[in-house]
């Protein structure tokens, strides 16, 4: 909302600068974005007078001009205008001035005279032919007699380009201060200021309303109030500059009196207006409906509106001629041979023209008020402001009296008026005789111990709404600061505490830690190679996504890793090591929400990596939670894993991580030119399955013995097999266990592979002797050949 | 006799001096001090004395041998030292040659700046609550006092699942799940992916993150939100930071407000970073509306509360200089590998 500083000034006397009012009236609720002066850029330019012209010699269109701007010199200058004689009234843009657009205006010469200035038009004072209508858009601005003529008067103050336009950011429950007399309230109690409402009154009128219209609300539960007046003998013509000047600093462009009328009476009042041509509503009828199937209508920007019955229109006896707070039909509008208008002034159902607007999308001024619910009780005080400024313009005679249907619910809101328990809501000790008058100052009434709210004042519903009333008037800044007291268990949950020591347990690997997009595109899908039928395809879909790239929930985290591991890739990065804790979607139907179960995505390409520091990463991470036991087996039927390089880790029996390889014709698919490697690690199973405690295990009194032992086996034996094999056969004195070779080639057979060991024995209760390791050896070495593994001799 | 101990004497304080090595040393001793050697081989003649001369030469003899071991001790000590000096030199590295590591990975800038909010607010008594980001309507809106054709939804572009089921717009709806389940005092903070239908830009993006919080208890006033909110933000801006709040319309809090502080760039002074105003805002807040507290089960009588929502996105992008939300979500290595 563009607030004129000349308008407000009709309603409230303020003695303050700009930046002081911008700030103040931020800081009581009403937010200003900026402000700036009318025509600011335009420095130097005065008002001349064109005393006598000729041809140049040199040229066929430029004219040499004597221009009088108050000095005792006349201006020679040359203009390339042809509007002009001796005698008009001109901006004149002095040596070194600058004009609209910020084009510096210096003397010079112009086919060898020289021209000490430039005489501007409209577009040069940042203005068009709605601001000034009686000049032209292609010459010099001619001044009219609605300006100050005395020569040498800067054109700012001349011509009223001189007005303060304050921006707001108008909150929707706020419709009351998308006007000027709304603002004005607030600033007057803001600044403690009278606020001076404009007397609303006719003076003379003839004849009677109901001779020329009737109205019907056929559709009261859209339409709560309908109320309508008749102005005869329009003389259409533009409006004063007041009210031009006022408009065009709020961004409306004037058009004529009438259409003015209803835009002025919009802005200052807050109600929406609507004229319409009297001659086109057939039965001189009003009808207030909903639209009929297949009804359309052509609005005043040209457009043809299909309409359907949810909409509420305005119809006459054949046809609708407006949208019901939207906008008015093309061929019911003013025009210049219009003679009796009729004034709309309604209040609609909000939420009707919110759907209305939307569905045909075009949202306009009005229906922008309409749909935060206005205030009935102002529709007729609106329609006689609009009646007394025809008359005030001379723009036609007003008919006597108003059509007016009226189903609204007029009720004020009533509250208790209770200082104390704002004060103790807010935290602040302000006394009833000052919060009376804070209320007050703002339209409410204080009567009988109770608050009453004023009708234009519909977000008031509750106790809080008049506490903040109060509060932002007392001074947001002023309200004392309070520290929390008490004590209270500020803590991570248990899940958190995991998720922090992922964290922490990945960079500590060297990963850097990712954030993407949760929702893709379901040829993610394609890419990843999942089959028709696979149950990660069943997603959560947005109705209303902005593309397809983002238009369904993800339900694997395998799509945006890839997408991250390319995007790296491409942008030439030598390496990179990734990953991200976040959360996937399971669709349950529509009846349930889904499932949005946390994974540890792990991506990594380049350097040294391969699937073995992957697979450590993975281990570390599950050591580290405390996940000492677990499952791995080969996988090969994964689609967008490599099917001889993939694999899968239980932990106790609940499938925990899948990694791999990626499968090269899925790489292929993202575009990454090299080998690259993921994992997906359910959050859930480290949850259930980490160490929640640690307990201490004394110190080992007794030395170990180690053995080193090599096997040959067949190479597709999994040596994780022979590992456990070996455990379970030497038992509980087996300390640790781990592999130092792994040998294929000329010193084994083919297709056999030697696999080394180093076993550490030990007994918590006496030193091993010999003996005992050999005993212990000799149980693995058997159990060993019995599936066909040989001691490496 | 005299006369060849005391040139035995003389000669090793001479040689002793010459030699500079431990094995020099050695074989001088057994030269002069050895079973073979000249020391033993003068001692062998004491036969040949007078019983009264041997003593006095025992005597000499003696203080000779000791002299002699003493000076072998001596050297043997400095000897050992300058042999240590030099294998120490010998061993001399380039100390400036690259250490051998593996580098630490990289924090996200939004989980760095998160964590920061989390352990200030924990350490203010907070607890951390979650909930679902494919949301009801219901929570999403309805319970927040925003009925269906509410204006104010529209600055709120949803995403739809169904007509009911939608990707939350804010993490406001945590306020009601959290009240739902938990009896007052409730003190969270709940930090989460937000989704609103917003076309990506430098300043926008449909997926972001916002940090909610509430507190709930008896007696809570706006004077317990302004100085919660104060302390939040100079512990995360710093002593010096002044916060500033401006009334505002949230249907879900009444009164509402927005805060400012001063900007860090400049401290107030006026910067392009704050648009010359010398304050930034970093989030929206206000007294929870007695109707949301009820729709959380809460009984809006007894209890009252406040709660506030900070945009993590603007944090993380004022706190490390980001002018391009993109960036976060890009996950360029050049980009993570500089927190």
């Amino acid at each position: 909302m563009n607030l004129s500083k000349k308008w407000l000034s009709d309603y409230v006397e303020l003695n303050v600068s700009d930046k002081q009012f911008a700030d103040e009236m931020t800081l009581s609720g009403s937010k200003v974005e900026s402000f700036k002066t009318e025509g600011e850029e335009i420095k130097n330019v005065v008002v001349g007078r064109v005393e006598a012209l000729e041809r140049h010699p040199d040229s066929d269109h430029l004219w040499v001009c004597r221009v009088n701007v108050g000095k005792q010199e006349n201006l020679q200058i040359i203009t390339g205008a042809q509007n002009l004689k001796p005698g008009d009234i001109v901006p004149v843009a002095l040596d070194n001035s600058f004009v609209a657009g910020g084009q510096h205006i210096k003397k010079g010469k112009l086919r060898g005279l020289e021209s000490n200035g430039m005489l501007c038009s409209l577009g040069e004072l940042g203005l068009t032919c709605h601001d000034f209508p009686y000049a032209v858009e292609d010459g010099i601005f001619v001044l009219g007699d609605d300006c100050d003529l005395t020569l040498g008067t800067d054109i700012h103050e001349a011509i009223g380009l001189n007005d303060v336009v304050t921006e707001f950011e108008i909150t929707s429950n706020r419709a009351d201060c998308l006007s000027i007399t709304g603002l004005a309230r607030e600033a007057a109690a803001t600044f403690g200021a009278e606020l001076k409402m404009p007397e609303i009154s006719v003076k003379n009128t003839h004849g009677c309303v109901d001779d020329f219209l009737s109205v019907e609300i056929k559709d009261p539960d859209l339409c709560y109030r309908y109320a309508g007046a008749v102005v005869e003998n329009v003389r259409i013509k533009p409006s004063p500059r007041w009210m031009r000047e006022r408009l065009r600093a709020c961004g409306v462009r004037p058009i004529n009196n009438i259409v003015d009328i209803t835009n002025f009476v919009m802005l200052e009042l807050g109600q929406p207006m609507h004229a319409f041509d009297l001659r086109y509503l057939d039965g001189n009828k009003v009808i207030v409906r909903r639209a009929k199937d297949g009804e359309s209508i052509t609005t005043l920007d040209g457009v043809e509106r299909n309409l359907t019955p949810e909409m509420l229109v305005i119809a006459d006896e054949n046809k609708p001629v407006a949208v019901a707070g939207v906008m008015g039909g093309e061929y019911s509008g003013i025009m210049d041979d219009t003679t009796t208008i009729v004034f709309e002034s309604a209040m609609f159902n909000g939420v009707s023209v919110r759907r209305t607007a939307k569905a045909l999308s075009m949202r306009t001024e009005a229906s922008a008020r309409y749909e935060k619910e206005l205030d009935a009780t102002g529709c007729l005080r609106s329609l006689t402001r609009a009646l007394q400024l025809v008359e005030m313009l001379d723009a036609g005679d007003v008919v006597g009296g108003v059509v007016d249907c009226d189903h609204s619910d007029k009720t004020p809101v009533t509250l208790p008026f209770e200082p104390e328990w704002v004060n103790n809501f807010i935290g602040i000790d302000l006394s009833a005789d000052e919060q009376r008058k804070i209320l007050e100052k703002l339209g409410f009434e204080i009567k009988d111990g109770n608050v009453i709210a004023p009708s234009f004042r519909n977000d008031i519903e509750h106790q809080a709404d008049i506490s903040e009333e109060i509060a932002r008037f007392y001074g947001y800044d002023k309200i004392p600061d309070r520290a929390l007291s008490g004590v209270a268990d500020g803590r991570y949950s248990d899940f958190q505490i995991l998720e922090n020591k992922v964290n922490d347990i990945l960079i500590a690997q060297g990963l850097s830690e990712i954030c993407t997009y949760t929702f893709i595109s379901p040829k993610e899908f394609d890419k990843i190679l999942l089959p028709e039928d696979s149950g990660l395809r069943n997603c959560v879909k947005i109705s209303n996504p902005l593309g397809e790239d983002t238009s369904v929930m993800r339900t694997t985290a395998v799509p945006s890793m890839l997408q991250t591991l390319s995007r790296n890739y491409n942008n030439r990065n030598a390496s990179a090591g990734l990953y991200e804790i976040g959360p996937v979607y399971i669709s349950n139907g529509d009846e349930e929400l889904p499932d949005e179960p946390e994974k540890v995505m792990i991506g990594l390409y380049g350097g040294e990596y391969d699937y073995f520091s992957l697979k450590g990463i993975v281990e570390n991470l599950l050591s580290n939670v405390g996940i000492k036991e677990f499952e791995i087996e080969r996988v090969t039927d994964c689609p967008y894993l490599h099917p001889g390089r993939g694999a899968k880790i239980s932990v106790n029996g609940e499938e925990a991580v899948l990694l791999g390889e990626v499968h090269p014709n899925v790489a292929a698919n993202y575009s990454i030119g090299t080998r690259c490697y993921i994992a997906e690690i359910s959050m859930g199973v480290l949850f259930d399955n980490r160490e929640t405690e640690k307990i201490y295990r004394a110190l080992p009194k007794f030395p170990a013995v180690t053995r080193d032992l090599a096997f040959v086996c067949e190479k597709a034996i999994p040596v994780v097999s022979l590992q456990k094999l070996i455990a379970s056969s030497i038992g509980k004195t087996l300390e640790n266990i781990s592999l130092f070779d792994v040998y294929e080639g000329a010193q084994v057979e083919k297709g056999m592979k030697s696999v080394a060991f180093s076993l550490s024995l030990r007994s918590a209760e006496r030193t091993l002797t010999d003996d005992d390791a050999d005993t212990a050896v000799g149980k693995a070495i058997k159990a060993l050949e019995k599936i066909g593994v040989k001691l490496r001799s | 006799m005299k006369e060849q101990l005391n040139k035995i004497h003389e000669r090793a304080r001479a040689e002793l001096t010459k030699l500079s090595s431990i094995q020099e040393l050695e074989n001088f001793r057994v030269q002069v001090l050895g079973k073979k050697g000249e020391l033993t081989a003068i001692l062998k003649q004491m036969g040949t004395l007078t019983a009264e001369e041997r003593p006095k030469m025992g005597q000499l003899a003696n203080e000779v041998r000791q002299n002699i071991e003493q000076m072998l001790k001596e050297k043997t000590a400095e000897l050992k030292v300058k042999e240590q000096e030099l294998k120490l030199a010998a061993e001399t590295i380039d100390v400036t040659l690259p250490g051998e590591s593996k580098p630490l990975g990289h924090k996200h800038p939004l989980s760095i700046v998160l964590d920061e909010v989390k352990d200030i607010f924990i350490g203010m008594g907070f607890q951390i609550a979650s909930g679902p980001e494919v949301e009801w309507d219901y929570y999403n809106f309805e319970a927040l006092n925003l009925p269906p054709d509410h204006p104010a939804r529209d600055t709120q572009d949803t995403f739809y699942i169904t007509d009911k089921m939608l990707l939350r717009t804010q993490t406001s709806p945590v306020q009601i799940r959290v009240m739902e389940k938990q009896k007052p005092p409730i003190r969270i903070i709940a930090p989460g992916r937000v989704y609103r239908s917003d076309a990506v830009d430098a300043t926008h993006s449909p997926y972001f993150h916002q940090i909610e919080g509430l507190v709930v208890d008896e007696g809570i006033t706006m004077g317990d939100l302004k100085g919660n909110l104060m302390q939040f933000a100079k512990r995360l801006y710093g002593e010096n930071t002044e916060i500033r709040l401006r009334p505002h319309h949230f249907p879900f809090t009444e009164p509402s407000c927005e805060m400012d502080v001063t900007c860090f760039k400049c401290g107030g002074k006026g910067c392009p970073m704050c648009k010359g105003e010398g304050w930034v805002e970093i989030l929206g807040g206000g007294m929870v509306h007695p109707k949301v507290l009820q729709n959380g089960g809460v009984d809006a009588e007894k209890y009252s509360g406040y709660a506030f929502g900070i945009g993590l996105e603007r944090l993380t992008m004022f706190r490390f200089n980001i002018e391009d939300m993109r960036l976060l979500f890009e996950n360029d290595m050049r980009f993570l590998s500089q927190f």
